[in-house]
């Protein structure tokens, strides 16, 4: 197990790079479904002040 | 043909694409997430050390499809670029935009995979070497791009200025590809060709053609789910957004 992780004593850059690229790949479809999330809030809820708004005015 | 041609059409409107994208995303997660697994398994337990530089040599199962995805990813946006120039649709904008942020990832995990592969093999972090130089000016590209199209306030005028600013970016790429016979370079030269037989063991290379597949995958799913953010955000006035979205509150 240890042996594996040494890497043949190239470890650090094995690891390295194979950490960043898992980082960026796990990284980036999260921060995107934030984002995704984030806009629809946002747009129902300017959907739904619109709609307010305009019930506000019939009565 | 005619119909042919309309059935295409169909799917340049944002409310038609908004739908299949969600389905073109969940399959394609499926595939990225299988054979981004299978890869990474074949990267470590199947593939055999290399003879010359160890373990340290699976460094190429990241690097090397990172590295044509960054590339590969720049074409398919100029390509987006082109059709939006040529057609005047709107979703082709759309896409160049939901790719550029993952283009821009792979070009940065090229450089710093890369970076970690020299510091052992060559014994430097960093050297202005024609493809290392070419493949950050790629970066650059990328950044350049997002940064002027969000600088413009117009959404239409933005998409214009940045494709043209992607189709001449284009000439980059054949200099990156072609970089490593052109001049005399410290990088290696490509691993892969096309008229001779490839200088790889038959194991290695199927990971990294899996690898890649998978990277191809994940870039597909993830510009599907951006470009969904995107149409909404960009269609927020329409009525087919104000009904989605409406009905799911």
């Amino acid at each position: 197990m240890a042996e594996f992780f040494d890497m043949g004593g190239y470890a650090l850059y094995v690891w390295g790079s194979f950490g960043a690229t898992a980082l960026c790949m796990i990284a980036e479809p999260l921060l995107l479904r934030g984002r995704s999330q984030q806009i629809r809030r946002r747009i129902a809820r300017m959907v739904r002040l619109e709609q307010e708004v305009k019930h506000e005015g019939q009565a | 043909m005619a119909s042919r041609l309309v059935n295409w059409f169909k799917f340049s409107s944002p409310a038609t694409f908004y739908p299949l994208a969600r389905k073109i995303a969940v399959v394609s997660t499926i595939i990225a997430v299988v054979l981004i697994a299978i890869g990474l398994y074949m990267s470590f337990f199947v593939a055999p050390t290399d003879y010359k530089q160890g373990e340290g040599y699976r460094i190429i199962f990241v690097h090397v499809p990172a590295s044509w995805m960054s590339m590969f990813i720049y074409v398919v946006m100029a390509g987006w670029a082109a059709l939006g120039l040529i057609f005047n649709t709107r979703l082709s904008a759309m896409m160049a935009q939901s790719l550029a942020p993952t283009g821009a990832m792979f070009a940065f995990l090229s450089l710093w995979t890369g970076s970690f592969w020299g510091k052992p093999m060559w014994g430097t972090w960093w050297v202005w070497d024609a493809r290392i130089t070419s493949e950050l000016i790629l970066l650059f590209l990328y950044l350049g791009y997002m940064a002027l199209r969000s600088a413009i306030d117009d959404p239409r005028r933005g998409d214009r200025a940045s494709a043209i600013l992607l189709l001449v970016g284009v000439v980059n790429i054949p200099i990156i590809y072609y970089s490593v016979q052109w001049w005399n370079t410290l990088h290696q030269g490509s691993t892969i060709k096309f008229n001779e037989e490839s200088s790889m063991d038959d194991t290695m290379l199927i990971t990294m053609l899996i690898m890649t597949f998978g990277f191809w995958a994940y870039s597909i799913a993830v510009s599907m789910v951006r470009v969904r953010a995107v149409i909404l955000e960009r269609e927020r006035s329409s009525s087919w957004v104000r009904e989605q979205l409406g009905a799911e509150t």
